[in-house]
């Protein structure tokens, strides 16, 4: 059996910061396994800019970002397996992989990360009733089309869901001669990006409806139609709101769920807010030595954010295989998401192997205007931060120093909450 | 007066901007947390410009598509006028991130370039 000290699964942004890091911090035996025909991930097919702001200083188009990271890969001489599926990750870290060169194959690693990404919520999991006909397809599927395979999928289009790929669709479909007729949202806000509703709605002149969904699909060979409605304030449609809304293509952009079946195959400790595995300071899951970043973890809007976590986790990594890691099970202070905060990752910390400073990212679960993001070491609230506006659609963060920590050395928990002036 | 409400997108912050107009000229700015929203606000009521992203044909390639891009901004009003430019547009594989694919797009004196590699069938 082969055997690495770090085995990468998954070759998008998040594995590749991951492997770039994991090398600069001295670990030169490093396989990142991909099941894709190249590496770069899902930032492949994202061809519109705006990635690497924070990063680079300039902004990129997708395949741009990934280029970045890919060059640096090959630069510093990292392995990668492409055409690769990792089928099962055991408990004593033995990665089981085919591909059709090698057929099924084993891969002892010391350490493991995790770096899968994730999937689109399919119409499946929506209870749209009505036909299945052809025209219904995920903002992403549809993106690939467009953008990579050179097919349009239709010319009359209804978007359900504003989430950032539906409303990058938006403006995508629209450049290459489609009608986007309406863009639906269920909720009372938007789930995307301020900035994409203005440069891919506003500018194109597309409604967008909010507290709006699909009620029915007309149409059985070929989409024909949507029924839209207005939805109350729990989200049930009203009566009498209905409107037919012609069309051939409906895409779905509702929400993105982190690919786990590896995670849940190893019985790691999930969350259940983010669909993620439960992770430590260090990205480190509940298992030793096994860690996670990216999408698997907790979905992202920028993937900036990415990488900084992906780093973090390649450098965790090394530090686990050097010995470096104090395992002080005892001494662990939780941290507590209250009062419109979602979740936070990580979800507790163990001082004694924190950076100087650590990163707390999470989500709020409504939008706030003129609020503090405040941070308590138990009761004390030792960090309070203005913000004009929280929304759901973007991540938040908090920054903890190992130093502030260290004046409350009896700390407990951390506790992160919205609160209003 | 008048008042024109915006959102900032010279980065994910999003800031809400106010500009106070008068006729065509912007008076003041506010609601901006760096000087590039204000730069932004006043770019954006007088002179929009955005960056267009697309695919064009390539022939001869592992792939029949590449993805480009403006090398810098174009006015707005000429985003379709770019897009319908790059349809008659064929590049010749190996194509790489940063080649020029257009030298001057649809009369604005903006490149178009790459954003991926393609590499020869």
């Amino acid at each position: 059996m082969k055997s690495y000290d770090i085995v990468i699964v998954g070759g998008g942004p998040a594995g590749l910061a991951a492997a770039v890091s994991a090398k600069e911090n001295g670990i030169d035996s490093i396989l990142v396994l991909e099941r894709d025909k190249e590496l770069g991930g899902i930032l492949n097919q994202c061809i519109h800019n705006g990635f690497g702001l924070h990063t680079f200083k300039e902004e990129l188009t997708g395949p741009e970002y990934a280029g970045r990271f890919i060059e640096k890969t090959e630069a510093l001489g990292i392995e990668c397996m492409l055409h690769t599926m990792v089928m099962d990750i055991s408990k004593d870290k033995v990665v089981t992989a085919m591909n059709s060169e090698e057929g099924l194959f084993e891969i002892q690693a010391k350490a493991i990360i995790l770096a899968m990404g994730c999937r689109e919520r399919p119409r499946g999991a929506l209870n749209i009733p009505g036909y299945r006909p052809a025209g219904i397809f995920t903002a992403g599927t549809a993106q690939r089309l467009v953008n990579m395979e050179g097919y349009l999928p239709g010319r009359e289009v209804v978007i359900l869901g504003s989430g950032d790929i539906g409303l990058i669709m938006a403006r995508r479909m629209t450049l290459e001669g489609a009608k986007v007729k309406v863009v639906a949202e269920l909720m009372p806000y938007s789930g995307g990006l301020k900035r994409n509703i203005v440069q891919c709605l506003d500018d194109y002149g597309i409604p967008l409806k909010l507290s709006h969904t699909v009620v029915d699909i007309d149409g059985k060979d070929r989409l024909k139609g949507v029924t839209l409605a207005q939805v109350d304030d729990r989200g049930k449609p009203v009566g009498g709101t209905e409107e037919y809304i012609p069309c051939d293509t409906l895409l779905l952009s509702v929400g993105l769920i982190p690919e786990n079946e590896l995670s849940r195959g190893l019985d790691l400790e999930m969350e259940c807010m983010t669909n993620g595995p439960v992770v430590n300071e260090s990205l480190e899951t509940s298992m030793e030595g096994v860690f996670a970043c990216g999408n698997v973890l907790h979905v992202h809007d920028l993937v900036d954010f990415v990488s900084k976590e992906a780093a973090m986790a390649g450098k965790s990594a090394v530090r686990y295989i050097k010995g470096e890691t104090i395992n002080a099970k005892e001494h662990r202070i939780d941290l507590i998401p209250e009062e419109g905060v979602r979740y936070t990752v990580p979800k507790y910390i163990r001082p004694e192997n924190m950076d100087d400073v650590l990163t707390v990212r999470f989500r709020v679960g409504a939008v706030v205007k003129n609020c503090f993001i405040s941070t308590y070491f138990d009761d004390k609230c030792v960090m309070k931060r203005k913000r004009p506006i929280v929304a759901p659609g973007e991540m938040e963060e908090v920054k903890i120093l190992k130093s502030k920590l260290a004046e409350y050395p009896d700390t407990k928990k951390i506790t992160i909450k919205i609160e209003k002036e | 007066m008048d008042k024109r409400e915006l959102v900032c997108i010279r980065c994910p912050l999003g800031c809400m901007l106010s500009v106070q107009m008068e006729g065509d000229k912007v008076v003041s700015v506010s609601g901006n947390t760096c000087p590039r929203g204000k730069e932004y606000a006043e770019n954006e009521v007088t002179n929009p410009m955005r960056m267009v992203t697309s695919t064009v044909k390539v022939s001869g390639g592992d792939r029949g598509t590449v993805s480009c891009k403006t090398k810098t901004d174009v006015p707005k009003e000429k985003i379709f006028d770019v897009v319908r430019g790059l349809k008659e547009v064929v590049a010749e594989a190996p194509v790489k991130i940063g080649d020029v694919l257009v030298e001057d797009i649809a009369g604005t004196g903006v490149k178009v370039v790459a954003t991926a590699n393609v590499l020869i069938k």
